[in-house]
C-alpha cells in the first residue's frame, strides 16, 4: 500500500503528469457551487470545498449516453440495424470525490453489474475509472454518512484516499488501481507526523455528524405494512415532484431510452429518468400504477429504504451525502422519513 | 456475454390483421442471422422488446410457440408511437428484436396436472403460445386435461380465429369461447363475461393450475371465481403488464415492490402478488 505526502503545490503540479495517463475530473468552482468537470484546458481543480451540488455519478453514468447508432437510408445495406456507438474507455480518474459518493458507486454497482445482466457501458466506464477520494474534515449539517455504513474517511469504494493536512495532502493507496495511480505521481513517502495527523482528523470529523438516522429495523418490516403506512400522504404533501432529489442523488440510477433522428442518421440514447415524474410509469393504455404524487414519493423512499434493503441484503440505497435534504425546495428530509419508516409499528 | 440492449436484426415475414377493428395485427419475424434464432430460445410466457430504429422499443408477449420453428410471432395492439409505426410497416421491412425476456409459466409444476387457461381480449397472446406448446405431440402427454376460457368483446375481436375453430374440433382440449355480446344469429359459442363462463364451465380445481391473462377488470372478477372453485393462490398464475424500457431489471421503472416485472416477472403466482404492494 502506497502512502505519499505532497505539499498542495506539489499535488497540483503532479496532476499535470497524471494527465498523460488519465483523463482527470475534479471539483471546479463554477459560480456559487463546485462541479466535477474534466480538468482540460485551463480548468483548475479546487479542493477546498464541502461537496459538489451534483454528484459525480455522470463520470461513469452520463446523464445522456449514446447506446446505438443506425442509418435509416434505405440504400445502405445495414439500414435499420443498430450498431454500438463508439466509446472512450481510456483510463480516467476522479480527484477529490467524497467517500459518500464513492460508496454510492458501490451501491449502484449492484444494479448495473448483477449476476444475471451486466450493463456494458456502466461496467466499462467504472472499470476504466480510478477514484481518488478526499476525506471530509468538516462534514456539512446535512451529512449523515456515518448512519448508513460510511464515514468522512470511509475507504471502501475508493482507490486512493487523500487527507487534507492543512499545508499538505497525505495520499493513501487503497486498491491496486489506486497504487498504480500513485506510482505515477511525485510526492514523498509519508512520514510518521503526516500519518499521525491524518489519523487525528478522523474522530473529530465523525463527531461533527450529529444526525441520528436509524435503519436497523427496516429489513424486518413487512413491505405491505410499510407501503400502507398512514404517513405517506403527509410526507408527500408539500412535494412538487420537481425531481431535484433524484437528479442530484448519487444512488439514483433510473433511466429512459429514446431514439433521436437527424436526417437519415439516428441514435438510441439513454437519459437519466426520475420516479417523480408521472410519465415514468404511465402505460400505453393510459393506466398509471403511480398516478398520484404520494405514490411516486412513496416509491422513492420505499425503493431506497426497503426494496433495495430486501433485494440486496446490503443496507440502504443511500450513502448519506445529504444533497436531497439540502436542495429540496420544500424541505422533505430523507432522514426524517427513514426514522418514520424504521420506527413504524 | 453480448450486449443485452442490442436487438437482433429481423425481417417482417408476415402480417395478419386479427380483429375487426384492425387494431390488432400479428407480426411474424424471421432472424436475419440464423444463429440468432437459437440465441432467442424461449419458453411460453416470456416476452421480447420489438425495436424500430428511429422510434424505440416496446415489450410484447411472445405469441408463437417454441415448437414452431423458423419464426417468432407477436400480436401487437396499436396504442402509441412504436406500435402505430409498426402497424404501418410492411412485410420485408427490417427491424429489431431483443430477448427473450422475463420468466415463464411454471411448466415444470404444471406437468401431470389439469391446466385451466383463462384469457380475455388481446392478452391471449402468450396463452396462444402456451396452447400450441402443450398441444404439440411431444408435449401433450405431459399434461392432463386442458381447458380454455377465452373471451372478447365481440366475435370480430377474437384473436386467432382459425386456430380457435380448429381447437374446438379437437378432443384433447376443452374450449369455452365467449363474447361479451353479439347480434350474430349464427354465433355458436358462449355469450357472457369471462368470469361467468369460467364459473359455469370449470367445475373442479382438483390437481389443476389456472393461468390467467387479461385486462385488470377481468382478472379482478375471475380471481374470486377461481378461489371459490378451490384454486389456492399458489395455483393461480397471473401475467402482468407494466411500462418497461430496458427489459432486464436495470432501468428501474417496472417494479412492484422489490420485484421487477420485466425480469422477476411478468409471471407471478397470486400467492406471491398478495405479498407485494398492490401497485400495478
Amino acid at each position: 500500500m502506497t502512502e505519499k505526502v505532497f505539499t498542495k503545490e506539489e499535488w497540483l503540479g503532479t496532476l499535470e503528469t497524471l494527465k498523460e495517463s488519465y483523463k482527470l475530473f475534479g471539483p471546479v468552482k463554477d459560480g456559487d457551487f463546485h462541479t466535477f468537470m474534466p480538468l482540460d484546458g485551463n480548468k483548475k481543480p479546487d479542493f477546498d470545498y464541502e461537496n459538489t451540488r451534483l454528484s459525480p455519478k455522470s463520470v461513469i453514468y452520463p446523464e445522456s449516453e449514446r447506446m446505438f447508432e443506425y442509418s435509416l437510408d434505405e440504400s445502405e445495406e445495414d439500414a435499420h440495424i443498430l450498431k454500438e456507438s463508439p466509446k472512450d474507455y481510456s483510463p480516467c480518474a476522479v480527484l477529490g470525490i467524497r467517500p459518500c459518493d464513492a460508496q454510492a458507486f458501490q451501491i449502484v454497482k449492484r444494479n448495473f453489474d448483477n449476476p444475471e445482466y451486466q450493463d456494458p457501458w456502466w461496467t466499462q466506464h467504472f472499470e476504466a475509472t480510478t477514484l481518488v477520494g478526499l476525506g471530509c474534515n468538516a462534514p456539512c449539517a446535512t451529512c449523515f454518512c456515518t448512519q448508513v455504513g460510511g464515514g468522512p474517511f470511509h475507504e471502501a469504494g475508493l482507490d486512493v484516499l487523500l487527507f487534507d493536512l492543512g499545508d499538505r495532502f497525505l495520499a493513501k493507496g487503497i486498491t491496486e488501481k489506486g497504487d498504480a495511480l500513485l506510482e505515477k505521481t511525485a510526492g514523498n513517502p509519508a512520514d510518521d507526523a503526516a500519518l499521525a495527523a491524518a489519523e487525528a482528523l478522523k474522530q473529530p470529523a465523525r463527531d461533527k455528524i450529529t444526525a441520528t438516522v436509524p435503519t436497523d429495523q427496516l429489513k424486518d418490516k413487512v413491505t405491505n405494512e410499510l407501503f400502507d403506512a398512514p404517513f405517506w400522504e403527509e410526507v408527500a404533501f408539500a412535494c412538487l415532484n420537481c425531481g431535484t432529489c433524484t437528479y442530484l442523488c448519487p444512488t439514483c440510477w433510473c433511466f429512459d431510452i429514446q431514439d433521436e433522428v437527424q436526417g437519415n442518421q439516428g441514435d438510441r440514447i439513454r437519459n437519466w429518468d426520475s420516479c417523480m415524474f408521472p410519465l415514468f410509469s404511465l402505460h400505453g393504455s393510459g393506466h398509471n400504477p403511480r398516478a398520484d404524487k404520494f405514490q411516486r414519493v412513496r416509491q422513492r423512499f420505499m425503493h431506497k429504504l426497503k426494496y433495495y434493503v430486501d433485494k440486496y441484503q446490503n443496507g440502504v440505497q443511500c450513502s448519506g451525502c445529504g444533497r436531497c435534504v439540502r436542495y429540496c425546495p420544500v424541505n422533505i428530509d430523507i432522514r426524517n422519513v427513514c426514522k418514520l419508516m424504521n420506527d413504524f409499528a | 456475454m453480448g450486449n443485452p440492449y442490442l436487438p437482433y436484426p429481423v425481417r417482417i415475414d408476415r402480417i395478419v390483421t386479427e380483429t375487426e377493428d384492425k387494431n390488432l395485427k400479428t407480426f411474424r419475424f424471421v432472424f436475419l442471422n440464423p444463429e440468432d434464432e437459437e440465441k432467442f430460445a424461449y419458453t411460453p410466457g416470456q416476452f421480447g422488446e420489438l425495436s424500430i430504429a428511429g422510434k424505440g422499443e416496446i415489450p410484447i408477449g411472445i405469441a408463437s410457440s417454441p415448437t414452431e420453428k423458423g419464426f417468432v410471432a407477436f400480436t401487437v395492439n396499436k396504442v402509441g408511437l412504436v406500435t402505430t409505426h409498426l402497424h404501418n410497416m410492411k412485410e420485408g421491412d427490417i427491424m429489431g428484436l431483443r430477448g427473450p425476456l422475463g420468466n415463464w409459466y411454471p411448466w415444470d409444476e404444471m406437468e401431470g396436472k389439469h391446466v385451466v387457461i383463462v384469457g380475455g381480449g388481446f392478452a391471449f397472446t402468450t396463452l396462444r403460445s402456451s396452447i400450441i406448446y402443450m398441444l404439440d405431440p411431444e408435449n401433450r402427454s405431459k399434461f392432463a386435461d386442458i381447458s380454455v376460457v377465452y373471451g372478447a368483446r365481440s366475435p370480430g375481436m377474437l384473436l386467432y380465429k382459425d386456430e380457435l375453430a380448429e381447437w374446438e374440433q379437437r378432443d384433447d382440449i376443452n374450449m369455452h369461447i365467449t363474447v361479451d355480446g353479439t347480434d350474430d344469429p349464427d354465433w355458436k359459442y358462449n355469450v357472457g363475461f369471462v368470469p361467468t363462463i369460467t364459473e359455469q364451465k370449470i367445475t373442479s380445481a382438483d390437481n389443476a393450475i389456472a393461468i390467467v391473462c387479461g385486462p385488470p377488470i377481468m382478472i379482478k372478477f375471475t380471481q374470486p371465481v377461481l378461489e371459490k372453485l378451490g384454486f389456492s393462490p399458489e395455483r393461480i398464475i397471473l401475467s402482468l403488464e407494466m411500462r418497461m424500457k430496458c427489459g432486464i431489471g436495470i432501468c428501474g421503472r417496472c417494479n412492484i415492490g422489490d420485484q421487477y416485472v420485466c425480469k422477476d416477472g411478468p409471471v407471478f403466482p397470486l400467492a406471491q402478488l398478495k405479498t407485494m404492494p398492490g401497485e400495478y
